[in-house]
Parts: structure tokens; C-alpha cells; sequence
């Protein structure tokens, strides 16, 4: 690599910080709504914890959003095999769950996250070699397939798991709270903000560390342009989508552990936010994503605290509100 | 002297749309072709082809001896056909320095071959770190031509490089086109500003309706002002 960066005479490329800011203004503006501090450090902290599983569901999507353009309604999918998977693993080791044991939690927490993240991309593999890559650019027949093939995986999961409703109890050493004075900060919620925070900084470093995160960014605004200096671009297409898809089922696998439950429609039901998260923080923007879900979390927090009612909007009127500010989302990365 | 791409009857439609009425020429090997003709003859259509951008529906396209009508874009590209397409087409989200990572495919950047292109467009050096989105016209071009010449290339397709830019910029294009033509490169290189065509030329094409209509030098066109006014519907003076 040139030596060339290294010279101090070169300006800085400038940073757009104000969405950055965004989640702690609106944070810090809820203090005195709120009144109580613990009650505002025990919304806070759950919304960062959902936020950050939020932001991993919805990764994924927003990068073949970006850099593949397809409007894949099937995200859900893969989020709800996922949790079915995990429970292949967690539930007959019920009690390496249930041990009163750290090290034995995660033994069977880790390999149930795997599993999840590994048939979930495995599935996301077989979804764009059948149903996808029929359409490219099509993208009314990408919302129709990929809607079809969500009904099509949550009927399979009902056939394969049945209707009912599958308790899936958190491992014993990530219940209750650590207290802190008089807030009282979820063991579990703890963990879902370092993984999500983990898998935020790994993508941050592929994305901007290395050639293959370069090519995803080049290829998310102009494909043509990344094919015309030599690069398969169909081969990191399916990459990305077996990765997204991959994400999606740790999402799920999390999501289905917060909820303490896992159902056939459980992708179905977060399909619509995921897909709002990536439209406020901008289609391919990680970054975007990331403040997106944030944003999400906290208004869904506070507002269910705050106006009990406008729980069942917030998420609307929040993406409204940015979509007028920033009409193209937070961190615009593609010109679609 | 051989040539190093051929075009033989080569048709290409868009949609509908039929658009190259079967072109024919030859590019010989280290000289500088130009490609001239007025807005929609189909100069643009014929790069894209070559490049495998749109598909050719009929004829054939011959790159140092080997058929590349049928190829997708990165074998192309990977044959040393280097693009610089007149949307420029610069990645703008990423820098400066990491849109030439991406352009340089065998391996890390070499800085012999920087400082050779930063003597051209000292900016880049300036903007190292830059995004390229914050880049001027004239700034994105440079970085558009210094992605297509970061490794040596064969071939390098140029459509109208110095459409909209500053004379003085035009004049660093000018010498790095002949720099360029000096190392061995082949360029086929589209463009409308006869003035300049007429300084970094060797051969001219001259096309109108997706047809070729014209081939020969550079220097008997430029001394032809009555051609000129048939084939291209200008004079000299009017561009100078």
C-alpha cells in the first residue's frame, strides 16, 4: 500500500455528524419528560438494546437493498428460521441452559447462534439462485416472489413446528440485573447491545478496511462501474445476500431470547420495521442503519412511556419526519 | 501496423431500439483512434459494446487476436480494456485514494506509477483523502482517467473527456493522452471538441447513424475543412 495517506498537508474528508447526534439529543431531551433518572437510564438502555438487535435484523437487508437493488419482503423469512433453528439447539440442552453456569450458558448460547446464522444464509443462498436471480430489476416481481416466499417459509415453519407458540427462556445467567443505584440495567439487554455493537464494528471494518468492504460500498452506487474495472459483481451479489440472510437469523435468534418466545410470524411481524429502519438511515448506509434503529428503539421506548397510544405510530411519523428532512434517508449512499 | 481491436458488423440494440447498424473498423495498436459524429451517431453505444456493457446482437469483436463479443464486462476488463465512461463515474462515497485501490486489481498501488499520474493532476495528490463526491467536474474526470491508467492497460475507451471542463484542464488531459500513447497504450478515445480530437489523434472514425462513415488520419481530416463540414456539420474555426 502507498505511503501517500500518510502525508499531513491532505485535507480530511468532511463528516456529516448531525444524524450521529440525533439518538443522544433525542435522549437528552427526554430526561425531563421523563422525570425519573432511573427511569430514563432503564428506557435508555432498553432502547439501545433494542436498537442494536433491530440494527442486526436489519444490516443485512439494507446492503442488498443498496448494492443489489432488490426490494427483498422475504427478509423476514430469514429472521424467523433463525429462532427455529436456535431452538433445535437450546431446547434439547434445556439444561445447560438452565445451569446455574456462565461458561455452560454461552457453550450452548454459541453454537445455537451459529447454527441460526449458518442455515439462515445457507436458506439466503438458495433464495437468490431461485428466486431472486430470476428478477433482477424487476421490481415489482422482486415484491412479489420474495412476499410469496414469506408466506411460504412461515407456512413451512407451521408445518414443521406447528402452530403453537415455543417458550425459549433465557439461559439462567443472563436473567435479572446488574443494579446500579436505583436503575436496574437487563443482564440480557447488556448483551444485546455488545453483540449488536460487535457486529457494528465488524461491518464498519470490512466495509471501509478492506477491498472486498470497498467494492461493496462502489458497487452499492454504481455496479456497472465496478464491473468495468474487472470484478464479478454477481459473485459478491450472493455473498452479501448469503450474509445478510446470516444476520438476520443472529437477529432472530436474539430477538427470539428478548421476546422469550418464538412463532411462525414473528419474521412477518418485524419485516416492516426492519424495512422502515433501512429507509430512514438511507438504502446501503450501515451507518445509516445503525442511527436508524437507534431512532427507532427510542422513539418505540419513550414514546410507549411517555403517550402510551403513539406506540402504535411511532415508527411512521418517525420516518416521516425524517424523510422530509432528508428525503433520501439519513446517509444517502445510492441515487435510487 | 496491426490492430489491436476490430469491430466487424457489429449491431446493437437497446430495448427496442436498434442502435449500431453493423460497425466496422479496426483500432491500431499504439496509436490514438479518434471516434467523432454528431449527439446520437452511437459513439457511446459503440464503447459500451466493446466493453460488454450492452450485449452485441450480431458481428464480432476482436481484442489482440481473441473474440470478446460474447464476454461479460470483467473478463473484458481483465483482458486490459481500461473504461472511462462519460458519466465519469467516479465512486463519490469513497476517497480519492480508494477509488485507484479498487481500479488497481493486481495488487497494491504502485507510487512510481502515482507520482508518473499526480505529475498530470497534481489535485489528486491533494485530495488524496478527499471523497471523490466533493471533487470538482474537472477534478472527477482526472480521477476517472488516473482509474483507468493506475495499472498499465492495452486499451483505454474515453468518451468525451473534456466535455465541460476548464481550458487549462483540457490542456493537462491533452498531455497526459500523449504520455500515455507514448508508454505503449492503445486509446480509442471519443470526443466532440474537434480542437483538441485534432491534437491527440493519429486516426479518426467518424460515424452517423450507428454506421461508420468515415475512417482515415487525424491529420488529412483536420486539413479537409470542407470534409470536416460534411462529415461533422462544423468547421475548424468554429471550435477553436
Amino acid at each position: 500500500m502507498t505511503e501517500l495517506a500518510a502525508s499531513d498537508a491532505l485535507p480530511k474528508p468532511k463528516r456529516d455528524l448531525l444524524p450521529v447526534l440525533l439518538p443522544v439529543i433525542l435522549a437528552l431531551a427526554m430526561a425531563p419528560l421523563i422525570g425519573s433518572g432511573s427511569s430514563w437510564v432503564t428506557l435508555t438502555v432498553a432502547s439501545l438494546a433494542m436498537g442494536m438487535m433491530i440494527f442486526i435484523m436489519a444490516s443485512g437487508l439494507t446492503l442488498v437493498f443498496g448494492l443489489m437493488d432488490v426490494l427483498n419482503f422475504g427478509h423476514g423469512a430469514f429472521i424467523a428460521v433463525g429462532a427455529y433453528i436456535a431452538t433445535l439447539v437450546l431446547l434439547p440442552l434445556a439444561a445447560w441452559v438452565q445451569a446455574d453456569s456462565l461458561w455452560l450458558n454461552l457453550a450452548v448460547l454459541a453454537p445455537a447462534a451459529l447454527a441460526a446464522m449458518a442455515v439462515s444464509g445457507a436458506l439466503g443462498l438458495v433464495v437468490e439462485r431461485v428466486l431472486i436471480l430470476p428478477v433482477y430489476g424487476q421490481h415489482l416481481k422482486q415484491i412479489l416472489m420474495t412476499t410469496g416466499g414469506l408466506i411460504v417459509a412461515e407456512q413451512a415453519l407451521y408445518a414443521l413446528w406447528g402452530p403453537q407458540i415455543i417458550p425459549l427462556p433465557l439461559p439462567t445467567s443472563l436473567r435479572g440485573s446488574f443494579i446500579i443505584g436505583d436503575v436496574a440495567i437487563s443482564k440480557y439487554r447488556l448483551l444485546a447491545m455488545l453483540v449488536g455493537l460487535a457486529v457494528f464494528l465488524s461491518i464498519q471494518l470490512v466495509l471501509n478496511r478492506t477491498k472486498i468492504g470497498l467494492l461493496i460500498r462502489a458497487g452499492v452506487e454504481n455496479r456497472e462501474m465496478v464491473e468495468a474495472l474487472g470484478y464479478r459483481i454477481r459473485r459478491l451479489f450472493l455473498g452479501v445476500f448469503m450474509v445478510g440472510s446470516g444476520l438476520a437469523g443472529l437477529g432472530g435468534i436474539m430477538w427470539a431470547l428478548y421476546r422469550e418466545q418464538v412463532h411462525a410470524s414473528m419474521g412477518n411481524d418485524l419485516t416492516v420495521l426492519v424495512f422502515i429502519v433501512v429507509i430512514i438511515g438511507g438504502l446501503g448506509s450501515i451507518g445509516g442503519c445503525f442511527i436508524g434503529a437507534l431512532l427507532v428503539a427510542m422513539v418505540a421506548n419513550y414514546g410507549g412511556f411517555l403517550v402510551p397510544k403513539l406506540a402504535l405510530v411511532s415508527n411512521i411519523l418517525l420516518m416521516v419526519a425524517i424523510l422530509m428532512w432528508r428525503p433520501r434517508g439519513l446517509y444517502a449512499v445510492t441515487s435510487r | 501496423m496491426s490492430e489491436l481491436l476490430t469491430l466487424d458488423g457489429v449491431h446493437t440494440h437497446i430495448g427496442r431500439y436498434h442502435i449500431l447498424h453493423g460497425v466496422d473498423f479496426g483500432v491500431a495498436e499504439g496509436q490514438t483512434t479518434m471516434l467523432l459524429g454528431r449527439n446520437g451517431a452511437g459513439k457511446t453505444t459503440t464503447l459500451r459494446t466493446i466493453m460488454g456493457l450492452w450485449p452485441a446482437s450480431a458481428g464480432q469483436i476482436t481484442l489482440a487476436g481473441q473474440r470478446i463479443e460474447q464476454r461479460a464486462t470483467p473478463d473484458i476488463a481483465t483482458l486490459g480494456v481500461g473504461y472511462v465512461p462519460e458519466s465519469m463515474a467516479v465512486f463519490s462515497d469513497l476517497t480519492v485514494k480508494e477509488n485507484l485501490i479498487l481500479a488497481a486489481r493486481d495488487g497494491p498501488l504502485d507510487d512510481t506509477r502515482l507520482e508518473w499520474i499526480f505529475g498530470f493532476f497534481p489535485a489528486l495528490k491533494r485530495f488524496w483523502l478527499s471523497r471523490a463526491g466533493s471533487l470538482s467536474g474537472g477534478q472527477k474526470q482526472m480521477l476517472s482517467i488516473a482509474r483507468a491508467i493506475v495499472e498499465p492497460r492495452k486499451l483505454l475507451l474515453i468518451d468525451e473527456p473534456t466535455k465541460g471542463l476548464a481550458p487549462a484542464i483540457i490542456v493537462a488531459l491533452i498531455e497526459c493522452f500523449a504520455e500515455i500513447k507514448r508508454r505503449g497504450a492503445t486509446i480509442l478515445l471519443v470526443e466532440q471538441n474537434f480542437h483538441v480530437a485534432q491534437q491527440i489523434g493519429d486516426a479518426v472514425l467518424v460515424m452517423d447513424n450507428g454506421r461508420i462513415v468515415h475512417r482515415g488520419d487525424m491529420a488529412a481530416l483536420a486539413s479537409d475543412v470542407a470534409l470536416q463540414e460534411r462529415l461533422l456539420g462544423l468547421s475548424l474555426e468554429a471550435h477553436q
